[in-house]
């Protein structure tokens, strides 16, 4: 065959129009493989808020409550603790919270509703292990220490300067349903 | 190629509707490699062999594994307790993941020794690190499937990993999981990953790795081109044919292999917890994480450069980098003489410098971070990475011994 009447615009024109096609199609079916990746209907479900009663906690005690399968942790602080929280302020990341996820009610110094009762998720910042609670000074320090990577957290959840944790814990939605009752998962209604 | 002679029989009948003959005199009984080989070109046979051990024992242990985040660890206990034989081929399959990096690291070795990664065989070197990249996938999702403690927390670490990127990471990391915490979700889907899609994956990035080799020719430990000197027939004149010579060589390689291989399995399959770790003989707990958390010894170099840095993002990219420069490597060494026998001594010192450092990080990463081991481990680090800038710096102007013509 001649190559003389080949049109190569027109030829390369189909080529690439083609190719654009194609491309098209496939991302558009890729998208529901992808999808199919997110957490499923059930997961989403299983993140409905949990209730928890706080009146029987001794002073000092940690109860770990599990919401969206994370643990959430619950500290009844010691009253003399609650005194030294801002003793350590100098030496935090992120003291007031600025770079850290709260919610707006929680963003003061002991980042809680009630100053006596800490609610965090015991989920470190920086790679998602749980820290350990250490009430007593053990090795110089108390609070919460990562047993991973060494960061380390005052009892309201602020990190230490100089670890690789970058942001205080995260503090969770809740709320006092009553005088004992919190409800973690949701914001009170205003 | 040899149509008119072998045109009989059964073989006959075959090669004139598939190039059965052709292929195995092109990759095998006429594949000609350099005469020179020496005991560090054991390994890649000893890499092939060990995919197929895995794949292999693989294949058994999922007609009795559950991937079920309730089910997993009993399973694997079930293997190990029930199962006829189970423990040999579960402890043949745990073995050979760590076999396999072995294997590789030496390999890899190999290839920084001799230049192996030089032009023309950067594509070659390109297929093989693809190849590392896709069998430390393969290894970390391999890892959750027991569903013990280090499994877990070891892929929430890792998962983690993909949170530091600003923006998009914590939705990404909520898409890998499939789940707000690494849950059934997670376990079903690295399963199917580690079965299927990255086998799949490997076996063609191999497949690729030998075809690229076999066009352009093995390199030698003179470094020299056989290639240059070919006799009235075209065959290198230091060449030799891959069979019956490195067939039978590699034999002996697979058989010394074995014998190590079969120590382990038997006598020490856990490797005083370096291979099988003691925190994933506990099934795994979301709300408790095991007092010291480090990943199966392989991984201990990256890791340790993750955690030299005291900054989340600029860690992530630290770790990240170190195995994407070893891509670069080929464009990075400037050198025109292949082998580490004709290069400048300086090129001996950065390549001890760099296996120093990576064992020291290897070893650092296993340990528990105390301030003296992070400082060690930044030196090391540092270490690590100036190994590649120094190629880049010597490699400009470097006193070079002169290459030989032929292999002697």
């Amino acid at each position: 065959m001649s190559s003389d009447d080949v049109d190569n615009n027109r030829r390369r024109f189909l080529t690439a129009a083609t190719v654009v096609v194609g491309a098209a199609g496939v991302s558009v079916v890729a998208v529901p493989f992808l999808k199919s990746w997110s957490p499923s209907a059930r997961a989403r479900s299983a993140g409905a808020p949990v209730e928890f009663n706080i009146s029987k906690m001794e002073p000092g005690q940690q109860v770990i409550v599990k919401w969206r399968g994370k643990p959430v942790w619950v500290v009844r602080l010691y009253t003399n603790i609650l005194a030294t929280l801002s003793s350590v302020s100098d030496k935090l990341r992120d003291p007031k919270s600025d770079e850290s996820i709260q919610p707006e009610y929680a963003k003061n110094e002991g980042r809680s509703i009630k100053p006596e009762y800490l609610v965090v998720e015991g989920v470190c910042t920086h790679l998602g292990c749980s820290p350990t609670y250490q009430p007593e000074v053990v090795a110089g320090f108390q609070g919460f220490f990562c047993p991973c990577h060494g960061s380390k957290f005052d009892f309201a959840g602020r990190v230490y300067s100089g670890v690789p944790a970058p942001t205080n814990l995260t503090v969770p939605p809740y709320y006092y349903v009553s005088n004992d009752v919190i409800r973690i998962g949701e914001d009170g209604a205003v | 190629m040899s149509k008119d002679k072998s045109n009989k029989g059964l073989l006959g009948w075959v090669d004139e509707r598939f190039p059965l003959t052709k292929m195995w005199e092109e990759h095998i009984s006429k594949y000609y490699a350099p005469k020179n080989f020496n005991f560090w070109y054991f390994f890649g046979s000893l890499a092939l062999l060990i995919l197929v051990l895995q794949i292999v024992t693989g294949i058994f242990l999922t007609m009795h594994y559950k991937p079920d985040g309730a089910q997993a660890f009993i399973s694997v206990e079930h293997i190990m307790r029930d199962v006829d034989w189970g423990w040999l081929i579960r402890y043949l399959h745990s073995t050979g993941a760590s076999a396999f990096f072995v294997v590789i690291y030496l390999h890899m070795f190999r290839g920084l020794m001799y230049g192996s990664y030089q032009k023309p065989r950067e594509l070659i070197w390109l297929f093989g690190m693809f190849i590392f990249l896709a069998l430390m996938a393969e290894a970390f999702m391999g890892y959750l499937l027991p569903w013990g403690q280090m499994s877990f927390w070891g892929a929430q670490v890792i998962i983690s990993l993909f949170g530091a990127i600003p923006i998009i990471g914590d939705d990404l990391t909520l898409w890998i999981r499939g789940d707000f915490v690494i849950s059934d979700a997670t376990l079903n889907r690295f399963f199917a990953l580690h079965v299927i899609a990255v086998p799949l994956v490997l076996v063609m990035l191999v497949v690729m790795h030998v075809i690229a080799l076999h066009e352009v020719g093995s390199n030698n430990p003179e470094g020299v081109e056989i290639k240059k000197h070919k006799d009235e027939n075209g065959i290198p004149l230091d060449g030799i044919p891959f069979h019956p010579y490195y067939s039978v060589k590699d034999i002996v390689g697979v058989v010394v292999f074995l014998i190590l291989f079969s120590s382990v399995v038997f006598f020490m399959p856990e490797m005083g917890g370096y291979f099988l770790e003691h925190a994933n003989f506990i099934p795994a707990n979301p709300f408790k994480t095991p007092e010291h958390i480090a990943p199966v010894w392989y991984f201990t170099p990256f890791y340790a450069i993750l955690r030299a840095v005291p900054h989340k993002l600029s860690g992530v990219l630290a770790m990240f980098s170190a195995i994407a420069i070893l891509f670069l490597l080929p464009w990075i060494d400037r050198g025109k003489v292949h082998s580490i026998r004709y290069r400048a001594n300086s090129f001996r010192w950065l390549l001890t410098m760099l296996v120093i450092s990576f064992i020291g990080l290897g070893y650092l990463g296993a340990l528990p971070p105390t301030e003296i081991r992070t400082f060690f481990a930044q030196v090391f680090s540092v270490g690590y990475f100036g190994f590649f800038l120094g190629i880049w710096w010597i490699s400009k102007n470097e006193k070079t011994k002169p290459v030989p013509e032929r292999i002697l």
